[in-house]
């Protein structure tokens, strides 16, 4: 057993077979066979080698030709390692003794063999364990032939494990068979990790290097809540985690009664619920939670998944299923939110070594107006179908709210000339989660419809820690006190003058935070549609007087670990159930 | 002593090619290797490794100035050690790859 310490990005437990992921997500589907069938798999092993020797001989062939010799040499060595009589042997041991499949018995002596060379001192001789890689993928797909599967297309549920992902491959996942995800780096807020909230399924980033400790048809799991991963587990941490997962399931099935009830504190303050989304098909959570709408919709994936910038047409129809399963309750859609460097049509940067800090989201769109103004377009058609709101994010100064609002009037006066049916009265909000706009919060607030504060972004830059650096992130938390004195203090900036406001960043899903949240005067919140309920549930349990002392309490405070562990402990007190 | 049936020869070496004993001299010295009838071992501090299989050779990650030991054991040990022992002596990898 070997356990392995990440950064938790997505809740919940998954317990089930690892594929591990490399570029051509190949995937050994069985680790053993039957006695009897022994002698026939090594012939597979045989004709597997005999098809990459072929392979490799043409390329040395090739390479040889093409760029000379000295290149040609490496595929030699390729070769040579191939036809390792060593190697031959330790595989061929495995399949006979221990009736491995050739595709296990391959993975796991390859991988024990990069595992030696990435130990090794000299980074020259590391780099040689992605020609083991090479080796081993080849031999998998002369063994795999037809057999290999795609991430997108699994037939039976895994665990995902891999380097990292591309925001467009784990958009792509396969939902129905995708139990849980691991990289190797990455980090919390990152666009895997909000994919695999969306897909409500565990992850755990920043893990370091494993990979090569693990075969695929492994038994792995993936602990989300504390952002263990745990290699080859003993009977005993099976079990416990079996147990976990199902306590998970009986909590969720105790608090589904409460879909179909406001969320009304004990002392009667009704508070709103909206739900985040990704994705069109997250809106059925939502709605069986009882959501009061959707107060993010992010838009990136329209990008990302996408080949080419996608249509106005491509973006209304996306809007408009969310639009009519929201059945008359708002939607609230923000702009694009992504970096210059993520997208296809758009230049980037020359000098771009500081991408949070750099041209991305309202500073990328304001830059390119025709992207911009397709998606505005396409949000103030959907307008005339049910109640939209739209939000700009990282505003950092009034002129660019103003400039983006001014464009947003552009189209509609566009759209008026068409005879094109929309919301005159669209509501307009910006994102606060620049710590400037935070601080001149007062001036912003008169010239928007809504606040809704983003967390994950506002605590990045307020305690300049890159979440995605696992050498820092452990520092990235809502629970820092300067954090929640700039949160309560933008709460009750947009109170005073009656402008609606809701955070949406992870904190507002989590709920140690919900008692201190209400305390401060939030009375909406966007989370997660998977931590609807759990929210609802400490919203009905407690009573505004309650939280406002939480609230006071917090604030004497001097350190976030304390304010934590205070926190943990009122939740206690009033929903034992959630603290496990 | 010429050549007997049992002769064990073996010789000190040190890594002259830059870059380590990698894959490529590797390569070339385990083809070598493998055409003698003697086994071959290669001996770094308390680790002992098959001279005929790259990837073993390779697990040792012997850079520049790691001093070795060639250790052949058979009929043809004495003319295998001397020829293996030149190709690790060889500063670069294209002296040896220039073909025969």
């Amino acid at each position: 057993m070997q356990t392995l310490q990440g950064i938790a990005v997505s809740p919940g437990v998954a317990i089930g077979e690892a594929l591990v992921v490399d570029n051509e997500g190949v995937r050994i589907p069985q680790r053993f066979v039957a006695r009897e069938a022994v002698q026939n798999e090594i012939e597979r092993l045989s004709d597997a080698i005999a098809g990459a020797d072929e392979e490799i001989a043409a390329n040395r062939d090739t390479v040889t030709q093409q760029l000379g010799k000295h290149y040609g040499a490496i595929f030699g060595a390729h070769l040579r390692m191939l036809h390792d009589a060593r190697l031959r042997r330790e595989i061929e041991g495995l399949i006979r003794q221990n009736h491995y499949s050739p595709e296990y018995a391959v993975s796991r002596i390859m991988r024990r063999y990069a595992k030696v060379f990435q130990s090794l001192d000299s980074a020259f001789m590391k780099e040689r364990a992605t020609d083991i890689f090479d080796i081993e993928k080849r031999l998998l797909k002369h063994l795999l032939g037809d057999r290999s599967e795609n991430v997108s297309q699994l037939t039976s549920p895994v665990v995902l494990l891999a380097h990292n992902l591309t925001p467009s491959e784990t958009a792509n996942l396969d939902r129905d068979f995708t139990r849980g995800f691991v990289t190797e780096v990455g980090g919390p807020g990152s666009h895997t990790a909000i994919v695999a909230e969306a897909m409500h399924i565990p992850a755990v980033v920043a893990t370091g290097q494993f990979l090569t400790d693990v075969s695929g048809g492994d038994l792995i799991i993936i602990d989300g809540n504390h952002g263990r991963v745990i290699l080859q587990p003993d009977e005993e941490t099976i079990a416990r985690y079996r147990h976990e997962v199902e306590e998970h399931r009986t909590l969720a099935a105790r608090l589904r009664p409460l879909a179909n009830k406001p969320a009304i504190t004990e002392d009667g303050t009704t508070i709103h619920l909206y739900g985040n989304i990704e994705f069109p098909y997250e809106v059925k959570e939502c709605n069986a939670s009882g959501a009061d709408g959707i107060g993010l919709y992010r838009t990136e994936f329209l990008y990302l998944n996408a080949k080419t910038e996608p249509t106005e047409e491509t973006h209304f129809e996306a809007y408009k299923k969310v639009l009519l399963a929201m059945a008359g309750k708002p939607v609230c859609i923000r702009t694009l939110d992504l970096g210059a460097e993520k997208l296809l049509e758009v230049p980037s940067p020359e000098d771009e070594r500081n991408p949070v800090l750099g041209l991305r989201s309202i500073r990328l769109t304001l830059r390119n107006v025709p992207l911009f103004r397709t998606q505005l377009r396409a949000i103030l058609r959907a307008s005339a179908l049910g109640k939209i709101r739209v939000m700009f994010p990282l505003i950092t100064t009034l002129k660019e709210l103003r400039q983006a609002k001014m464009l947003l009037t552009d189209v509609m006066e566009d759209l008026e000339e068409q005879n094109i049916d929309f919301d005159r009265n669209i509501e307009v909000g910006m994102m606060a989660e620049v710590p400037a706009a935070v601080i001149f919060l007062d001036r912003f607030v008169d010239e928007v419809d809504f606040i809704s504060i983003g967390t994950n972004d506002l605590i990045q830059y307020v305690l300049a820690v890159d979440r995605s650096n696992k050498d820092v992130a452990h520092m990235y938390t809502a629970s820092e006190p300067s954090v929640l004195r700039l949160l309560r203090s933008s709460i009750q900036t947009a109170i005073k003058s009656n402008t609606p406001v809701n955070i949406c960043g992870q904190m507002s899903g989590n709920t140690l935070y919900t008692m201190l949240l209400l305390g401060f005067g939030l009375q909406q919140f966007s989370v997660p549609p998977a931590s609807l309920l759990e929210i609802k549930k400490v919203i009905c349990s407690v009573s505004i007087k309650q939280c406002q002392r939480i609230a006071r309490r917090v604030m004497t405070k001097e350190n976030a670990q304390e304010i934590r562990s205070y926190l943990k402990d009122e939740l206690r007190k009033q929903v034992p159930e959630l603290v496990p | 002593m010429p050549n007997t049936e049992n002769s064990k020869v073996s010789r000190c070496v040190e890594i002259t090619n830059p870059q380590g004993l990698h894959l490529r001299p590797g390569e070339v010295f385990t083809r070598k290797a493998s055409e003698f009838v003697s086994t071959v071992s290669i001996i770094s501090g308390d680790r002992r490794v098959d001279g005929k299989s790259l990837l073993d050779i390779a697990t040792l990650g012997a850079t520049q100035g790691t001093k070795l030991e060639i250790e052949a054991h058979g009929p043809d040990a004495e003319v295998a050690v001397k020829v293996l022992a030149d190709i690790l002596e060889t500063k670069s990898v294209d002296e040896l790859t220039k073909g025969p």
